[in-house]
């Protein structure tokens, strides 16, 4: 450490080496006071600030045109200068109460000594000592506080044998000896007691902290420039908090100057005390808890010292830790199919107001000037050149004919934003590296930001009405670095699971199943479906009149190819195999399990062995393949897509009464008391168990028959069988019956007393009356059963609007628990400070990300060797 | 500490993994291995009713076998600390 300097005595700002933090002392505070401050008074009546009051000109200027008294300079120049007040009498600092209230415990009263016997001093102090060599200064204060708790027992001095009292604390400012008050003053008096040696105990270093320095004898005055008053527009100032409540300070401190000089009884004066430490307590801290927080006349709370710094909103999280950007932009997001994966559309109107910087050249230079020609309000433009002097001119019709002029190489234009430039995308909320990606960006027309669908699912992104940011990087590093280490495609494998995070959806997969599904298609057909889907290379389509739609989609695969897998739907043989050999599909169907979004074996094995860039361009390829042939074929979601056979309705029906039949059984069996009970349910428990059991059976079993009967050609079916959207208990639920409504994994039974609705009787255990909705959709419900339904919806309704803010929390407290967590060289996870976490990372010690959903395909890996 | 009679060993629980103490030439070549102090390691309490039966003192390390969702098998050790 540099030479101390005497912090008790001497004010410094200078350049910062090293960070002492202590207490002010009375010496200081009056060292680096440049006024004292001495009326409350704010202004005189010409408005100049008056000498001695809250805005003296010594303490800084907030006016444009004045002259800080104290250093001379203007308004920004000057930093502002401390002042100080002398208190009338003495008051307790609230935020070293609890210091405060531990010393006066711990030490004699007479004495002022520690309750230590001289002869285990020593021992206490290699005991620290030793608690910060094992747990740095979090044992220190550890082992601080529990040498302060067994100091409270004491109840005699061990040096002038004088009997300890009792002390307590009456919040949140009075201390209390034996339940007598013992003022600031005798605190005061006692703290000055402690000789220094002792302090260790409580972990002050002598030099810069006496205890005494805790209840406030002078107190310093903020510089001016830290609670500005703002001017109006009626002319009226308007003070800010800190100087409202300064103002009250000073107010009560003189009042109580006043009354101690002229005599005034000790009633009045206690009161005044009172009233000042209020009002002291609440310029440093107004949420404490046994103090009602000073307000504003409109009620509002003041927004003191802690205030300022404090929780979300205060100086850390807001403006140190939150920061705000330039070259950015926001707006709703809409889908747009057409643009490649990496791209993002910008409107017109954004991309003329953001800007790149381009650094004008001996080779660019008459391409840039053709920028500065058009100006800012034809595009693509330019707003600002930038003169090597840093000075930043904007482009208007006065000044483009001058810049043009002294235009030359070192200037910089700040072009307008054109396509391939580079862009952050972002989507709030940010929990996962792929919540930012870097996008190349595509000048489009409208006025929102466009994306391709498939890259929703990392963003987590629907068109509702979302919106997302934008952010144009300024500097070639930036630049360079977004688009390495963030691109769409260098984020295609997820870190969490080890497969790709962008798949096809919806249309997509619709589309390339039925592609895939089926047989011929004519050479015309054929060429006429990849044109449209942007591929112009047909060498690899086979010479034939008649081409299989599996041959259509092995054009977009690579030529050496191979793949063995699964897919969800089965294919015309009966089963689910996938097979690709040498770049050609030659058996299954592509559905969501090979193409969709976090499951793509296929998507994987493409990235594995092709690389992310080749594996974004075929994903694109296919992707637009899918949608293409699915609008050229048309696609429609009937209301005959649900239509059963009169064989399939009965069969339903009597699965449903039957099960009907049934509950009532078990119900009656409840009532004689004949029911068996399971192990640790009471009877009600198991009765209920069994009919949930039942009723499901029943509906699966429906939902079974429905998958049976159904017509495979049908949209409906063709979205559920491929996964592109819906699953059978969807089609199952609109066909034939919705099933049993749950509330929080029971039947519902709320409502009336012993019943759900008046229409039933009291004491009704049937399914119809406890929630169990008997009809599909298509039919339609009963009253009673769309009310069952609407339960539930609310519920879970409720249910996500509560959850979000929840998880969102748990989550911030996850992420910063973990934060400074990492993967060593030697495959353990170590903290910050080098403590083993975990001694083998996810007890496997694979990279999930090298990986296929967290395991390794070893037999892939030997038939690659092979 | 004299052990009560009654009382069930809770090595025997299924939940409970194995835990083993480490010998001094064992403990050598594990801080060596893994290039740390005994600071650096997560903690476990000489009172542990797991290794109550092992005999511990203050700066032994115990070798914790788990099974593991990911790996099968997974190795902890842990520093004996006291209170």
């Amino acid at each position: 450490m540099a030479k101390a300097i005497d912090l008790t005595k001497e004010h410094v700002h200078k350049k910062v080496e090293n960070i002492v933090f202590g207490v002010a002392s009375p010496q200081l505070i009056n060292k680096m006071a440049t006024a004292k401050i001495v009326t409350p008074e704010l202004y005189d009546k010409e408005g100049y600030p008056v000498d001695g009051g809250l805005m003296d000109i010594r303490l800084g200027v907030i006016d444009p045109g004045l002259r800080c008294k104290t250093c001379g300079s203007k308004l920004k120049e000057c930093i502002g200068h401390f002042g100080y007040i002398e208190l009338a009498r003495p008051v307790v600092h609230i935020s070293f109460i609890k210091v405060v209230l531990d010393l006066l415990r711990s030490t004699c009263k007479e004495c002022g000594k520690v309750l230590i016997p001289k002869d285990r001093v020593n021992r206490y102090k290699t005991r620290l000592d030793k608690a910060e060599i094992e747990g740095g200064l979090e044992g220190r204060r550890d082992e601080v506080k529990k040498i302060i708790r067994k100091l409270k027992t004491v109840n005699k001095c061990p040096y002038c044998k004088a009997r300890q009292k009792k002390i307590s604390i009456e919040k949140p400012t009075a201390f209390l000896e034996n339940d007598k008050k013992i003022s600031p003053i005798e605190v005061r008096t006692r703290l000055e007691r402690i000789p220094d040696e002792d302090l260790f105990v409580f972990g002050l270093k002598p030099g810069y902290v006496r205890p005494e320095w805790m209840i406030l004898t002078v107190m310093p005055i903020p510089p001016v420039t830290i609670r500005p008053s703002i001017t109006l527009e009626s002319g009226e100032r308007s003070e800010d908090d800190l100087t409202h409540k300064l103002g009250d300070i000073v107010r009560i401190n003189q009042r109580l100057f006043e009354n101690i000089n002229a005599g005034a009884p000790e009633i009045i004066i206690e009161d005044l005390w009172d009233l000042l430490q209020y009002h002291i307590t609440t310029f440093f801290n107004n949420n404490v808890a046994q103090l009602p927080p000073a307000r504003h006349r409109s009620g509002q709370p003041l927004k003191t010292i802690t205030e300022r710094i404090k929780s979300k909103g205060g100086r850390i999280r807001h403006n140190l830790a939150g920061k705000r950007t330039n070259f950015s932009s926001r707006t709703v997001i809409s889908p747009d199919p057409m643009i490649k994966l990496n791209e993002v559309g910008v409107p017109k109107i954004v991309a003329m107001k953001l800007s790149v910087p381009e650094i004008v050249t001996e080779w660019n230079i008459e391409y840039l000037k053709e920028f500065v020609k058009r100006g800012p309000e034809e595009y693509p433009g330019a707003n600002y050149i930038i003169r090597p002097d840093g000075k930043k001119k904007k482009i208007t019709e006065e000044t483009q004919e001058a810049l043009l002029e002294e235009m030359e190489p070192g200037f910089i234009v700040e072009r307008q934003l054109m396509d391939g430039d580079i862009a952050i995308f972002n989507r709030q909320p940010s929990l996962h590296r792929m919540s930012m990606m870097c996008h190349k960006v595509r000048v489009l027309k409208g006025k929102t930001f466009r994306l391709n669908p498939a890259v929703c699912h990392p963003y987590n992104a629907d068109f509702d009405g979302d919106e997302m940011n934008l952010h144009i990087p300024q500097t070639e590093e930036a630049r360079a670095e977004a688009e390495i280490l963030m691109e769409v495609q260098t984020q295609l494998i997820s870190p969490r699971y080890g497969l790709s995070v962008i798949g096809c959806i919806q249309d997509s997969i619709s589309g390339n199943y039925l592609l895939t599904k089926r047989k011929s298609f004519s050479r015309k057909e054929a060429v006429s479906i990849l044109h449209d889907a942007g591929i112009s290379d047909f060498s690899r389509l086979p010479n034939k009149k008649k081409i299989s739609g599996k041959e259509i989609f092995s054009v977009v695969l690579p030529e050496d190819f191979e793949f063995k897998g699964k897919s969800r739907a089965e294919n015309e043989e009966g089963d689910k195999e996938v097979l690709i050999k040498k770049g050609k599909l030659i058996k299954g169907v592509m559905d969501r399990d090979n193409l969709g979004e976090g499951s793509g074996l296929l998507l994987r094995n493409i990235h594995k062995k092709y690389g992310e860039n080749s594996a974004i361009k075929i994903l694109g390829k296919i992707f637009k393949l899918g949608t293409t042939y699915l609008s050229k074929h048309g696609f429609t979601a009937a209301l005959s897509d649900t239509d059963l056979p009169e064989v399939a309705k009965t069969k339903i029906r009597k699965i449903l009464n039957d099960a009907e039949s049934e509950v009532n059984n078990l119900i009656s069996l409840y009532h004689q008391g004949k029911l068996e009970i399971f192990p640790g349910r009471t009877m009600k428990e198991t009765l209920e168990l069994k009919i949930l059991e039942l009723l499901n059976k029943a509906r699966n079993e429906s939902g079974n028959i429905v998958a049976e009967h159904l017509d495979k050609n049908t949209g409906s079916s063709i979205m559920s069988d491929s996964g592109s959207r819906g699953g059978p208990l969807n089609l199952a639920q609109m066909a034939a019956v919705v099933g049993q409504q749950a509330l929080r994994g029971k039947r519902i039974g709320k409502g009336y007393f012993e019943r759900t609705l008046s229409i039933f009787k009291k004491g009704d255990l049937s399914s119809r009356s406890r929630g169990f909705i008997k009809d599909g959709y298509k039919r339609g419900l009963e009253p009673h059963e769309f009310f069952f339904g609407a339960i539930t919806g609310r519920d879970s309704l409720m249910d996500t609007a509560l959850r979000t803010p929840k998880s969102g929390y748990l989550y911030r407290r996850l992420a910063n628990a973990m934060q400074d967590l990492k993967v060593e060289y030697d495959k353990t996870v170590r903290d910050a400070s080098g403590k083993i976490v975990q001694f083998k990372y996810g007890e496997d010690g694979i990279d999930v990300s090298k990986s296929e959903d967290g395991l390794l395909n070893i037999q892939r890996i030997i038939d690659n060797v092979k | 500490m004299a052990k009560k009679k009654n009382k069930s060993n809770v090595k025997n629980h299924v939940l409970i993994p194995k835990h083993e103490k480490l010998s001094e030439k064992e403990k050598k070549t594990m801080l060596e291995k893994y290039n740390v102090s005994l600071k650096e390691l997560p903690k476990i309490t000489k009172e542990d009713p797991a290794i109550e039966s092992l005999n511990v003192k203050e700066g032994d390390i115990i070798k914790i076998t788990r099974k593991s969702e990911t790996a099968g098998k997974a190795v902890f050790y842990r520093g004996v600390i006291s209170e």
